[in-house]
């Protein structure tokens, strides 16, 4: 799986509160819940995303509750992968289950700046700087979990016979 | 050699039969109880019906181990959540749910499922809401997850896991007066950082732990998650077992720690804490991490709009007690709105026919049913621009409470009722008559 997209990025310890706020919790439609992503730290996010960008973040993204709106309200906003030194860890099983790609490289992170163009391989461990043409590796998804990205979730896995259940 | 409290349970609920493991290992297991509320409910519905129309499942696992709880926005604060709350009460009825509570016998989910009985020591349990450690007090390994994962779970009956690494945090000494289990856990969090304990379990052990009430142990537990835990476990001991006889009806197995795990090698790190030299702590905002001593926060005249007292951190009786032990005789200050949440029906009986409501109205404080309400923001004492509370919730990020411009001071039931008397940020000790 190939993706490539413009980066916006952020620091450590993004909650679950700055990526969807409470007060949106009582809709859980990944669009609706798009609406407001990101809205407390930065106000230009939820209008200015293109389909296909990239978040990168420092270390803990993702801290905080189990919502699994705040993954929902990333992919629903577009993002293509986010990028991050380490996650929270409910929101990393989150991620997976709701398909959208997330991985730890905190060489990619260091490197990279909002406005730069990254492409991602998936299946490789790869994330590409454009603008320094720096490769970094990640360790590669097992199968199992490109699988699940690829039906769009573990529960489209799930009925799609895609992964054992 | 499986050596922790966390391994053990762990190996005794693996689907291929019970085995030694170790930390890092991916792991099949069944879970005895799953848990959603209002807001992680309707996803988990949601996904569990696609498993429907796709003519995977048609039920639950076990009607009797998927409990549902409206706590977050209800009693319903607006057509959305009443539609969301319906939406939970219509999967309850439709699957048979023994455990679906919904207001007038509703609580706070962790303040109210240790309460009835629903947990029992031994247990691995999961639930759609990261507070689900709290557990981790009755010598259970609960931890949260999303409504997905939770949706899976009330499926099928069993969850994969990662065996997480153990730290062991022995705490000893004996705690000053106004000190409680939240001032020891933000003081812990304050020393270890928000991802201190990330993708682990952490024990809270040590003479100090042994002394502590049920109540206490409950709010410590409930904020491993802020440090990054996946579960906090405290062993069993006869505390567990008064609280536990006369609730949980089925019969249950107590893990310990092994003797010989005390030599450390089972633990990632072993911290020492002497309790004696903790003062009763405020976390400032917005991270769990920025715990101070109150005398600190006195010394800088914070003042203060509001005053949450409640939460599934410090919403049970012990925690009412405290407070209106401070406020018996006081007033809030007049500028100063003070809240009172009862953590559930039972917990809000007890401090009624104890009286403590009423020192709390005398005071002028609101008292509420309860809810989550302020905790998240939700409803029930929402912070406008620039205001600042004190609360005895876990959480302070940015606009948790209300306007992104706003601040929550974490601490406990003292320091907040002390608070709510002073106007700012005050040592209960500091009043008159406490
Ligand atoms: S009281 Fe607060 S932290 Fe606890 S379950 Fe409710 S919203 Fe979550």
């Amino acid at each position: 799986m190939r993706i490539e997209g413009n980066v916006w990025k952020y620091g450590d310890h993004v909650d679950t509160d700055a990526i969807i706020p409470a007060r949106y919790l009582n809709v859980s439609t990944a669009a609706e819940l798009a609406q407001h992503c990101l809205e407390d730290i930065d106000p230009a996010f939820a209008t200015d995303v293109q389909p296909g960008d990239i978040i990168v973040v420092g270390e803990n993204f993702g801290c905080g509750s189990s919502r699994e709106h705040a993954p929902l309200a990333i992919k629903g906003a577009g993002v293509s992968c986010v990028i991050a030194e380490n996650f929270a860890r409910i929101f990393y099983r989150n991620g997976i289950n709701v398909g959208l790609p997330i991985l730890e490289c905190p060489a990619a992170v260091a490197e990279a700046e909002t406005g730069d163009r990254l492409t991602i391989d998936l299946r490789q461990g790869t994330i590409t700087t454009l603008r320094t043409g720096r490769t970094h590796r990640t360790p590669p998804f097992p199968p199992f979990i490109v699988q699940i990205i690829k039906a769009g979730g573990l529960i489209p896995a799930i009925v799609g016979g895609l992964v054992d259940w | 050699m499986t050596r922790t409290i966390a391994e053990k349970i762990i190996a005794a609920h693996l689907l291929d039969g019970e085995r030694d493991v170790a930390p890092g290992e991916l792991v099949e297991v069944a879970v005895d109880v799953v848990l959603a509320n209002d807001i992680t409910a309707p996803i988990a519905i949601r996904e569990f019906e696609r498993l429907v129309e796709n003519g995977r499942k048609r039920t639950v696992f076990d009607p009797r181990r998927v409990v549902l709880v409206a706590d977050h926005f209800a009693p319903n604060k607006d057509i959305k959540s009443a539609e969301q709350c319906a939406q939970v009460r219509r999967f309850a009825r439709q699957q048979g749910l023994v455990h679906h509570y919904d207001v007038g016998q509703m609580g706070i989910e962790h303040v109210l499922l240790p309460e009835q009985g629903l947990v029992a020591p031994g247990d691995l349990v999961v639930g759609a809401d990261s507070h689900t450690c709290t557990y981790g007090a009755l010598g259970a390994f609960a931890t949260g997850m999303g409504s997905t994962d939770v949706a899976v779970a009330m499926a099928t009956g069993k969850v994969w896991l990662r065996v997480p690494e153990t730290i062991r945090i022995l705490y000893h000494g004996t705690c000053q007066p106004w000190v409680g289990g939240k001032d020891l856990i933000l003081y812990t969090i304050g020393q270890i950082g928000v991802s201190g304990a990330r993708y682990q379990a952490i024990e809270f052990a040590g003479p100090a732990m042994a002394q502590l009430s049920m109540d206490g142990r409950f709010t410590m537990a409930n904020m491993a998650i802020e440090a990054g835990a996946k579960a906090g476990l405290f062993a069993v001991d006869d505390a567990t077992r008064a609280y536990v006889d006369g609730r949980v009806s089925r019969p249950y197995r107590v893990f310990e720690t092994d003797a010989a795990a005390s030599a450390d090698a089972a633990y990632t790190q072993v911290i020492k804490i002497d309790v004696s030299r903790i003062e009763p702590q405020v976390a400032y905002p917005h991270l769990p991490e920025n715990a101070r001593p109150v005398s600190e926060a006195a010394a800088e005249d914070v003042r203060i709009d509001q005053a949450v007292i409640g939460s599934c951190t410090n919403g049970r009786l012990e925690d009412l007690r405290v407070a209106a032990r401070v406020l018996r005789g006081q007033r809030v200050h007049r500028d100063v709105r003070c809240i009172v949440i009862p953590g559930t029906q039972q917990v809000y009986l007890d401090a009624l026919r104890e009286g403590l409501i009423e020192t709390f109205v005398e005071a002028g404080a609101a008292v509420s049913t309860p809810t989550c309400g302020p905790c998240l923001g939700g409803h029930m004492g929402i912070l406008a621009a620039g205001e600042r509370a004190v609360s005895t919730t876990n959480r302070n990020f940015r606009g948790r409470m209300g306007h992104p411009d706003s601040e929550v001071y974490l601490a406990g039931p003292a320091v907040a009722a002390a608070s709510a008397v002073a106007g700012r940020i005050a040592h209960p000790a500091s009043l008159q008559n406490t």
